[in-house]
């Protein structure tokens, strides 16, 4: 019996129903993001890291070397969606950011209307698929927004994710097809920044 | 003289249900629309560039001829707009398709064995591309076939990117989400195998005949 090192990942549930970051995302969206997009990083990573297991015991490093790209891939996709399901709230329960979160934010960018601004049009602007992020560097204590390619994770540059955007296509092409600024509008609607304060913190200690 | 969105060959239901009407409306309308106007505006301050036409400008996408600051527009637009004007004619009403024929037939069985095993390899590199991009059956510069997929919008053209194996490209498929998720959501291999219900033979022999010539057609 191969014992893996990394035991199996599994798809994490929704802290809310599909339907209830409607109008903003859909609950299609949201449905089909989380059963079919997120179960397929968590099904093929689990499958990957099995086929690596079995490649250790082996002693075969090529083969470890051909499954570093599904592991990138797959993994990276799940750390993202993990992250993502978090970072979002129902309207109903929406708060703007407060406190330390609020300051940091006013204090790099002047306004909240103004980090948004620029996170949207840097997001916007990603060629492909891609995520827009608000990161926390520790070493200068300063947040950061930057956009990362295809699932690569924004640990990988040493910032510490704190809010992640999706714009891979299926993540908003079903309600608002190629306007991807639309869809960047409508997010900060059901965006959990208790959530993004909570990674703050937790970055700090 | 700016670039123009080229007509499509048929009307925006032709390749029903293979590939869907409102999906050809905005693929062509909207995102290769948006590719044409992108290229116009970065050239509009290079005009030696812009007199390369759209071809020998992919072709020196990735090499000093393109200045830096418009480099990765020209790669992402100057790409986008060749890709889609070439993917619109590979594409036919699905009645009037047959499969190869001829040359191009036995040029597909020499280098993989038979249409099917080309087809099974051209399926697994469009399904493989990770993210957005594309899937090309070309000819390399030693006239053999090969198939290949590409990254975002790049293309076989591109031939001084590191990655990229140059070839003159004479089918090709966008697995771009924009490409099939109105009709196939996630199920790109679904959205694969149909598109060959829609592909243009007679263009791909076209492409292929000028491709052994090491001309490029647009």
């Amino acid at each position: 019996r191969i014992s893996r090192s990394i035991s199996t990942v599994k798809l994490p549930d929704l802290p809310y129903d599909y339907g209830a970051l409607e109008p903003y995302i859909s609950g299609q969206i949201m449905e089909l993001h989380h059963t079919k997009h997120h179960a397929a990083y968590v099904a093929n990573l689990n499958k990957a890291l099995e086929q690596q297991a079995e490649a250790e015991a082996k002693g075969d490093v090529s083969k470890v070397i051909t499954l570093q790209g599904a592991i990138k891939f797959n993994g990276g996709g799940h750390i993202n969606h993990d992250i993502f399901w978090t970072n979002l709230v129902p309207p109903k329960d929406f708060e703007p950011p407060s406190g330390e979160l609020k300051a940091l934010i006013e204090g790099q960018w002047k306004s909240l209307d103004n980090f948004i601004n620029i996170f949207n049009a840097q997001t916007a602007a990603v060629q492909g698929s891609g995520w827009g992020w608000l990161g926390y560097n520790k070493g200068s204590g300063r947040l950061e927004i930057t956009a990362m390619p295809n699932q690569d994770p924004l640990s990988i540059t040493g910032l510490v994710p704190l809010l992640g955007v999706d714009v891979w296509e299926h993540a908003y092409y079903l309600q608002y097809k190629n306007v991807r600024p639309d869809y960047l509008k409508a997010i900060w609607n059901v965006v959990n920044w208790k959530n993004v304060a909570d990674r703050l913190a937790a970055a700090k200690k | 003289m700016a670039f123009e969105l080229p007509a499509l060959p048929y009307d925006y239901g032709t390749l029903e249900p293979h590939v869907d009407s409102q999906t050809m409306l905005i693929h062509h309308t909207k995102h290769h629309q948006a590719y044409v106007n992108n290229l116009n505006a970065a050239l509009d301050k290079f005009p030696e560039l812009k007199d390369l036409g759209l071809i020998d400008i992919n072709k020196v996408v990735g090499t000093d001829k393109v200045p830096g600051d418009v480099a990765t527009t020209i790669r992402n637009n100057g790409g986008g707009h060749y890709n889609h004007t070439f993917f619109w004619k590979v594409m036919t009403n699905p009645s009037n398709t047959n499969g190869p024929s001829g040359a191009v037939k036995e040029a597909i069985e020499a280098a993989f064995g038979s249409v099917d095993e080309m087809k099974a390899k051209f399926n697994a590199a469009a399904a493989g591309r990770f993210g957005s991009g594309w899937a090309w059956l070309g000819v390399k510069e030693d006239g053999s076939l090969a198939i290949t997929s590409t990254p975002n919008q790049d293309n076989p053209l591109m031939a001084s990117l590191p990655d990229t194996t140059s070839m003159v490209p004479i089918l090709g498929l966008d697995v771009w989400e924009h490409a099939y998720y109105l009709k196939y959501q996630n199920r790109r291999p679904e959205y694969i195998a149909a598109w060959w219900n829609v592909v243009n033979w007679e263009q791909v022999a076209v492409n292929f005949d000028a491709a052994k010539t090491g001309t490029v057609l647009l």
